[in-house]
């Protein structure tokens, strides 16, 4: 358990007090947190608990390649508590993006962090690992973020890799990879448990999930095979969109444009990767739950999986051959390949009437004499 | 070839292949070409009913169903065969699609010289499959073992039975559901031109070998000259004597 006596931190509770948060607010953020992480409710009281007791866990949270869209995810989630307290108040012992201290006193307050809470905090990393060039392609304090990586991660209690970057590489990693991008599960020690929560950005709500789930539990959620909340990701896009009686019925949006569109039919045709991609964006949506990609009409562009970038073209169906060309798909080659196919065929139709005349001449002949003995 | 007479030959009614093969064949084909046309509806569904209401119409419901069902049935007829393999009679045998030998290369090569350069040379006339059919069907083998893979690790998230489940590291191994539907859709052409090719070689030994190659799936018979029997080591099982099992290759 997080809960330690050399830890001198106030409660969740405490601080969501201090900010001047009432009962009410508090316990309608719990029973948000509780549902989004697909608890039964008998878990609320646990949670409850658990924030009310807990003292608040360190959080070291890393920037290195990216864009930062998952700490804007992060800060936008829908309730103001999760920012407040989760991130504002509780979390910023060092980021680079939010914290108020810089340059060395940024370091040394790492540095402390990692000393005074090892074993205990929790590293967020937010970005991929440039490995080229001996990782000069991203450097902090004059360290790469390589050593940065090595160094904050030996004594965390658990890390996360925020967002397709951490968990993927994402487009920095695309071909022809000039950085070599990578994502950080290739480069841990593996003695700390990782938790990878894909998305680009991942949805906030899930983002705080995560940490209101370590916090309470005090240990990471239960993880899918590629190591992703189950909670989270266990179901694609697919399978809770709303646009699903449409794809299940044969009705298409054909171009943006069109009758179908305009109806609200279903984006596959487009391009929608949602068949494939797996996220909680049909049941949680975005900002603050106003709508998803797909509910303004835009197909998924597949933001959580691994490769997405690379995998095929944005707004079509089509699965593109790597190493063809970016115009060769698989059914054009295909259809190339059967033309091929149907012209050997009869060619070698031909063939074997000239090169086995005799043969063919023969068996014919054999066959014409039985039937005239049968006639007489 | 100016014979008046031309040499008569007496044939010899050979079981080549059992009962077993052939429903394992015939339903094979049907459900892959079922699965090839659900296939392509899936993968590229037609606009032919953009101004329906969604209410009435499950156009790609019904295809996925009858892909699904399609996907069970050809698996376990699939495994069907696998275990035929090894209790079937020896044209059913696995021995006839692995090259394990220098005989299987040297057939392989002779029929490549025969029926594809087309030389002249002895006509190859083999009783089961040919040592080239036979390899192409193992490749064939391991291409519906990749579509079933790849179709039933797809599957696994859809499905709540615990059979498809057993599948869920496919995706996992190859990173995402991305890839491996991209797999999935890339193999589906293998079987295309397998169909055409493997179609037309069946109409191409029934005409150049006139032993009923065509109707051979549909009885089991194939109908094998007299002196071909004399000259190979094909001889009619003779409950006296075990076969030896390195007789069952053409001359
Ligand atoms: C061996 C013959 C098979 C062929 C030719 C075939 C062909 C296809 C094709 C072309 C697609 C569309 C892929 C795309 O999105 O572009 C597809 C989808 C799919 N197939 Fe198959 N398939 C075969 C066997 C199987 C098997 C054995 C299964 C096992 C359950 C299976 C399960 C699936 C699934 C789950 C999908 C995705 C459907 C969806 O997301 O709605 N397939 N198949
Ligand atoms: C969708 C179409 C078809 C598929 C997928 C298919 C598949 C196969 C496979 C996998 C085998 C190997 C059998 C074994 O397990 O030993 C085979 C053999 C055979 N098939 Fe088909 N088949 C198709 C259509 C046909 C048709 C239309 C005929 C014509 C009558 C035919 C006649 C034969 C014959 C005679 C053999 C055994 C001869 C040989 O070894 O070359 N098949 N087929
Ligand atoms: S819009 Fe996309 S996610 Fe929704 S049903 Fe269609 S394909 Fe599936
Ligand atoms: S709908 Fe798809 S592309 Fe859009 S945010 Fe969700 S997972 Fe990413």
């Amino acid at each position: 358990m997080i809960n330690d006596a050399s830890v001198q931190q106030p409660t969740y509770y405490q601080e969501v007090e201090r900010k001047g948060y009432s009962r009410r607010e508090f316990l309608s953020f719990v029973t948000m947190m509780a549902a989004f992480m697909g608890l039964e409710k008998s878990a609320i009281g646990q949670v409850i608990k658990a924030m009310e007791t807990q003292p608040r866990v360190p959080v070291i949270w890393l920037h290195f390649q990216e864009c930062t869209c998952c700490s804007e995810s992060f800060i936008r989630s829908s309730h103001p508590i999760v920012a407040d307290i989760l991130l504002d108040k509780i979390s910023l012992d060092y980021t680079e993006t939010l914290m108020a201290a810089s340059g060395f006193q940024a370091e040394a307050a790492m540095k402390s962090t990692m000393e005074k809470y090892k074993g205990e905090y929790i590293l967020c990393v937010e970005g991929s690992v440039p490995t080229a060039a001996d990782g000069v392609y991203c450097m902090i304090g004059g360290k790469t973020s390589m050593q940065i990586l090595e160094e904050a991660s030996a004594n965390a209690k658990a890390v996360i890799a925020w967002g397709s970057c951490a968990s993927n590489g994402c487009v920095q990693s695309a071909k022809p990879n000039p950085t070599n991008a990578t994502p950080i599960h290739k480069l841990l020690s593996g003695n700390v448990p990782l938790i990878k929560v894909p998305g680009c950005p991942p949805i906030g709500e899930v983002m705080a999930g995560v940490i209101v789930h370590l916090v309470t539990f005090g240990k990471i959620p239960e993880l899918d095979r590629l190591g992703r909340p189950k909670a989270f990701y266990s179901k694609r896009v697919h399978d809770s969109c709303y646009r699903r009686p449409f794809y299940d019925a044969g009705l298409f949006v054909e171009t943006f444009d069109d009758e179908s569109a305009k109806k609200g039919y279903c984006l596959y045709k487009v391009g929608c990767k949602g068949p494939s991609t797996y996220n909680a964006c049909g049941v949680m949506k975005w900002n603050n739950g106003t709508s998803y990609p797909i509910q303004s009409g835009h197909g998924c562009i597949g933001c959580s999986e691994a490769n997405y970038w690379d995998n095929g073209r944005l707004y079509e169906r089509a699965s593109s051959f790597a190493g063809f060309g970016i115009e060769a798909n698989a059914d054009t080659l295909g259809k190339v390949a059967l033309a091929a196919t149907g012209v050997a065929v009869a060619a070698h139709a031909v063939a074997t009437n000239v090169r086995k005349h005799n043969l063919i001449f023969n068996l014919e002949k054999e066959g014409k004499q039985s039937e005239k003995e049968l006639e007489s | 070839m100016a014979q008046n007479t031309a040499p008569i030959h007496r044939l010899r009614r050979v079981y080549v292949w059992e009962q077993p093969v052939r429903i394992y064949h015939w339903i094979n084909a049907l459900v892959l070409l079922a699965l090839i046309a659900t296939g392509f509806y899936i993968a590229s569904p037609l606009a032919l009913q953009s101004h329906k209401e969604a209410t009435n119409a499950f156009t790609m419901g019904w295809m996925r169903y009858i892909h699904f069902a399609a996907a069970y049935i050809f698996f376990f007829n699939f495994l069907f065969r696998i275990y035929w393999g090894f209790v079937g009679n020896k044209y059913a045998n696995w021995r006839q699609f692995i090259p394990f030998s220098k005989k299987f290369f040297k057939e392989m090569w002779y029929v490549f010289r025969m029926d594809i350069l087309m030389l002249k040379g002895r006509e190859h006339m083999s009783i089961g499959h040919n040592a080239m059919a036979g390899f192409i069907y193992f490749l064939t083998f391991i291409a519906f073992l990749v579509q079933c893979l790849t179709g039933f690790g797809l599957y696994a998230s859809m499905s709540s039975w615990w059979f498809p489940k057993l599948f869920a590291w496919v995706p996992a191994l190859l990173g995402g559901d991305i890839l491996t539907r991209q797999i999935h859709h890339w193999s589906m052409w293998f079987f295309i031109l397998f169909v055409v090719i493997h179609v037309y070689l069946v109409f191409y030994h029934d005409y150049v070998e006139g032993r009923g190659e065509m109707s051979s799936m549909g009885g089991g018979w194939k109908f094998i000259e007299e002196e071909v029997f004399e000259r190979n080591h094909h001889q009619t099982p003779n409950p006296e004597k075990k076969t030896a099992t390195e007789n069952k290759k053409a001359s």
